[in-house]
């Protein structure tokens, strides 16, 4: 809204109820995105989750192949085509879909709790204590995130867990940072000032009534973070790191299919297509959740 | 000014000391034995443990991490098994390819994103605003390597309007190095040909690289625009008749892009480390690719070195963001 | 013919709740070199009048149903962008409350100055003193000579050098300086000035009201001064306008209204006031609250609160004259005063 369209209506009743609504129609167009995120998060689960049963030929995710169906283009019988071991790749990029997603999630799972972990205690300590994780934190903010996965995801060997962890030691700051804030934010309040009156423990004071009032903001960022784990997890199959083959991820699968362009396009198209879509999913979601649930962010 | 210049300066220490420590501590404490590594598959026991005290990896921690600092200062960042040359000789070459990369992404993502916000703002809720923030939301979720695929797909591959990959062609003569930035050796050699050869090769990774900080930078534009817009000094601008053009590309567009620049500078940084996935598809003689090869063999000492300059740099480059904020907005210089 | 004229004007913003009645029958007559004081509580829709003069609320959501506003003759709700455009900054000026937040940080102000005085002299070159035909570099430097002048003489010391500070370079009294110095520099004929003082300290505000009574005594400048303080327009204003919910009740001679007050929402206001020398707890407020404006009462709005209230207050009074000098809209008018 430009400073034009709002004028300092100093009618405090028509300027409030003007911005409320500017703010409900806001949140509705947000929504309406955020509506589509939420479809495309939850149908991309769903495929997911059943594509054993419903994946043409998911003995192809388990290392099964049919080299008389070599490079078949994408047909009604194989919608997504078949690739160089005739392999149907609806089938690898359904199956495939379960590693990228689950591991998508595990990954912002334990960067939240790690970034908690060190987030609360340095904003509840405050002091030394504080200073020197959150400088250990920032330092760690400076390395490259992407390289430090790789290398340890490398060093630690194929995996999914190994790979869920490598990542999430790159990528707990972000949550150290925010929680500490909050927490801090939230240290002086009257509740928590009653809290410690009433001879609650630290434990006690920080697990029960501060980290319930800043849920909010980690929800937002762990929704918009999902995305750009799955984003990672691929980034890792790419270059080669991370699952055993012959499990079927979305990353491995573009890179493998590096080599047949350009004539066998549809066996790169697809899985890159299937990341694009799940991380642009989640995107839409975080983004919508952010407009909803984070009244500083909200624009 | 000058003198909180030179206060962030000196802060810069502490902070790249921290990083040389942290690097060290993380590549004693992954698992495999660079030993084992470098000796080979073949070695037996008292090799291991000669070659152990001759790469001094029998001393105390303490001292390791002495010699290795003081090795750093004095430009010994160690030796890659992969190339068999200094780490420090290999960024020489790999450094100013990746800068090249990521200066040249960041030129278009600030060129294109800013002016986008900007428009998208004053659009805000019709068509235009729209489209640009439902591409820029794309841009950002688009994986860069499934970009850089699609784009060679389309562009060297279909069309054949641009090579493939790396940075010159190999049967040419590059100009010579003086800045290291292909481009702008060409144009010192006033080498045309060269020029636009180089310029062609940086396109596709370039612009793959570009296209998720320009949607962050356009989305970042559009709300601190939209924010300064709702300022009381845009009303009373409006109030003694500025027109909304002055007051959206003069008076706004500062405020919003100082609000903007601190989100560069951390973007910088995240590119530097994001070159991986683009130099490994469009095979761009970088640190990124360098890494990339290092890990699969297991080669620490370059994988610590592009670590350690990829983190010094993200200081510096949010150093001089820093100080050009303080140029942009006059109230943070006296802060 | 007055320099402004303002009849019956109504407003209507659309919200989601439906139209809010903001203005309602807002009537003044503003002549030159005259300080009207406009007064009334927060919401009453002073400051959308003053607005409403220089077409700065935005429509939609709001329209003009009912009324006129003239400015020198000019029918300014029939006026589009470009000529409002012409108004602004040239004849009509323009200060706001807040002097930290007006000023734009990321530039001196001298820059600010001097595009404000760039744009009066595309509308009238005359502003600068040079024809239309000088080079920029000429319209720049005479602009930037002005900007110092007009900071001398709004009391801005070593104008010279400080047309080249920035905006947190200054104290909260000089921003407002600095910003009365903007609002002139076009030359305007009219200075609408929305709660200039109530944002700075009380010392302060004595010096910005007396730099703003001797400018309108020395150039002729008429000033909208829109308060919801009395005592700021009984310090200066020549004339004063009281507004009720979108309305004006009362409007005459300064001294008169406020000596001896004729509608019923003026003396609740004037008595109202805390005075020196009166008893502890002796505050007066007012009864009931202020109307619904997507509902507004039919008839007088301030029926519901007036303790004089009759069957007839069902039916909008006119404003007429009561006396000498002033006007008021209550049917009961002669009674009360």
């Amino acid at each position: 809204m430009s400073a034009a369209e709002s004028p300092k209506i100093d009618d405090a009743q028509a300027g409030g109820d003007r911005a409320a609504m500017a703010r409900a129609l806001y949140r509705f167009r947000q929504s309406a995105l955020s509506i589509v995120g939420a479809a495309i998060v939850l149908m991309l689960l769903a495929l997911v989750v059943v594509a054993p049963w419903i994946a043409p030929h998911p003995e192809h995710a388990a290392g099964g192949f049919a080299m008389g169906a070599r490079f078949a283009p994408p047909s009604a019988q194989a919608w997504f085509g078949t690739n160089e071991l005739g392999q149907d790749v609806l089938s690898l990029v359904l199956i495939g879909g379960r590693v990228s997603l689950l591991s998508g999630v595990a990954v912002v799972l334990a960067a939240t709790l790690v970034g908690t972990l060190v987030g609360a205690t340095a904003g509840y300590a405050g002091g030394l204590i504080d200073d020197a994780l959150m400088r250990f934190t920032d330092l760690w903010l400076t390395l490259p995130g992407l390289i430090l996965a790789m290398a340890l995801a490398a060093a630690l060997g194929p995996g999914v867990a190994n790979m869920i962890f490598a990542i999430a030691v790159a990528w707990w700051p972000g949550y150290a940072r925010l929680v500490r804030g909050e927490t801090l934010a939230r240290r002086e309040d009257a509740y928590v000032q009653a809290a410690r009156a009433l001879g609650a423990g630290p434990l006690r004071i920080v697990g029960r009534h501060i980290l319930p009032n800043i849920v909010s903001p980690i929800i937002v960022k762990m929704s918009l973070d999902v995305g750009f784990a799955i984003l990672t997890v691929a980034s890792l199959g790419f270059v080669g790191i991370g699952v055993k083959p012959p499990t079927p991820e979305w990353g491995s699968l573009l890179s493998n299919a590096r080599g047949y362009l350009p004539d066998f396009w549809w066996t790169a198209i697809f899985p890159g297509l299937a990341i694009f879509l799940a991380v642009f999913g989640f995107n839409l979601l975080g983004d919508g959740l952010r407009d909803v649930l984070d009244p500083r962010a909200r624009r | 000014m000058l003198r909180y210049a030179i206060r962030r300066i000196l802060l810069l220490a502490p902070v790249l000391v921290g990083l040389s420590i942290i690097v060290f501590a993380i590549a004693r404490l992954l698992p495999g034995d660079p030993v084992q590594l470098a000796a080979g598959p073949q070695a037996t026991k008292e090799e291991i443990a000669s070659l152990s005290r001759e790469l001094g990896l029998d001393r105390p921690l303490l001292t390791q991490y002495w010699s290795y600092v003081t090795g750093l200062v004095a430009g010994d960042w160690g030796q890659s098994i992969l190339t068999r040359r200094p780490v420090w000789e290999d960024l020489r070459i790999y450094l100013p390819a990746t800068l090249e990369l990521v200066v040249v992404a960041m030129g278009i993502a600030i060129a294109v994103g800013m002016p986008a916000g900007l428009v998208s703002a004053a659009y805000a809720n019709r068509w235009p605003d729209y489209l640009s923030r439902v591409l820029a939301l794309g841009a950002i979720s688009a994986p860069r390597f499934f970009l850089g695929l699609v784009m060679q797909l389309v562009f060297a591959m279909w069309l054949a309007w641009l090579p493939l990959g790396g940075r010159f062609p190999i049967v040419d003569i590059p100009p010579p190095a003086v800045t290291g930035f292909l481009t702008l050796d060409a144009l010192i050699a006033r080498d045309g040909g060269a020029f636009w050869l180089a310029l062609k090769h940086l396109a596709m990774p370039a612009l793959a690289l570009s296209l998720s900080p320009l949607a962050t930078i356009t989305r970042m534009m559009r709300a601190s625009t939209l924010e300064a817009m709702t300022q009381d000094y845009v009303l009373t601008a409006r109030a003694l008749g500025l027109s909304r053009r002055l007051i959206l590309f003069k008076y706004v567009a500062k405020n919003a892009a100082s609000a903007t620049l601190t989100v560069i500078g951390l973007y910088f940084g995240w590119l530097l480390a994001g070159t991986v996935l683009v130099e490994t598809v469009f095979d761009w003689p970088g640190v990124g690719l360098y890494a990339t090869k290092a890990i699969a063999t297991q080669d620490f000492m370059p994988l610590m070195g592009v670590t350690l300059i990829c983190g010094a740099l993200f200081t510096l480059v949010n150093l001089v963001v820093d100080l050009a904020y303080g140029l942009i907005n006059p109230k943070a210089r006296y802060a | 013919m007055a320099l402004v004229e303002i009849e019956n004007l109504h407003l209507a913003i659309r919200a989601f709740e439906g139209e809010a009645q903001v203005l309602a029958g807002v009537d003044l007559a503003i002549e030159r070199g005259e300080i009207w004081g406009l007064v009334g509580e927060t919401g009453c829709g002073k400051s959308l009048t003053g607005l409403s003069i220089s077409r700065l609320v935005s429509s939609p959501p709001a329209r003009y149903p009912k009324g006129a506003i003239r400015f020198d003759g000019r029918d300014i709700l029939a006026a589009d962008e470009a000529e409002m455009r012409k108004l602004r900054g040239r004849r009509i000026g323009m200060i706001f409350q807040d002097p930290t937040t007006n000023l734009n940080p990321a530039f001196r102000v001298g820059e600010q100055m001097i595009d404000v005085a760039l744009h009066a002299a595309r509308v009238d070159a005359s502003v600068l003193g040079l024809d239309a035909k000088a080079s920029a570099r000429a319209r720049r430097a005479a602009a930037r000579a002005l900007a110092v002048r007009l900071l001398e003489r709004v009391g801005v010391a070593r104008a010279a050098e400080r047309v080249d500070d920035y905006p947190h370079q200054f104290s909260g009294g000089m921003r407002q300086r600095v910003l009365i110095a903007m609002a002139l520099i076009g030359k305007p004929d009219l200075l609408i000035a929305d709660e200039p003082t109530t944002a700075l300290d009380v010392s302060v505000q004595a010096q910005i009201l007396k730099l703003l009574h001797e400018l309108a005594r020395e150039q002729g400048l008429a000033i909208l001064l829109i308060t919801h303080n009395l005592g700021v327009v009984a310090q200066i204003a020549s004339h004063v306008a009281v507004m009720y919910a979108g309305r004006v009740v009362e409007r005459g001679a300064a001294r008169a209204v406020l000596k001896a007050p004729a509608h019923p929402y003026t003396q609740a206001l004037i008595a109202s006031l805390p005075r020196a020398g009166a008893a502890r707890g002796s505050l007066v407020g007012i009864p009931g609250v202020v109307p619904n404006l997507f509902s507004p009462p039919a008839g007088c709005r301030f029926a519901p609160r007036c303790p004089l209230a009759v069957a007839r207050c069902g039916e909008a009074p006119p404003l007429e004259a009561a006396g000498a000098a002033r006007e008021v809209a209550c049917w009961r008018a002669e009674r009360a005063a």
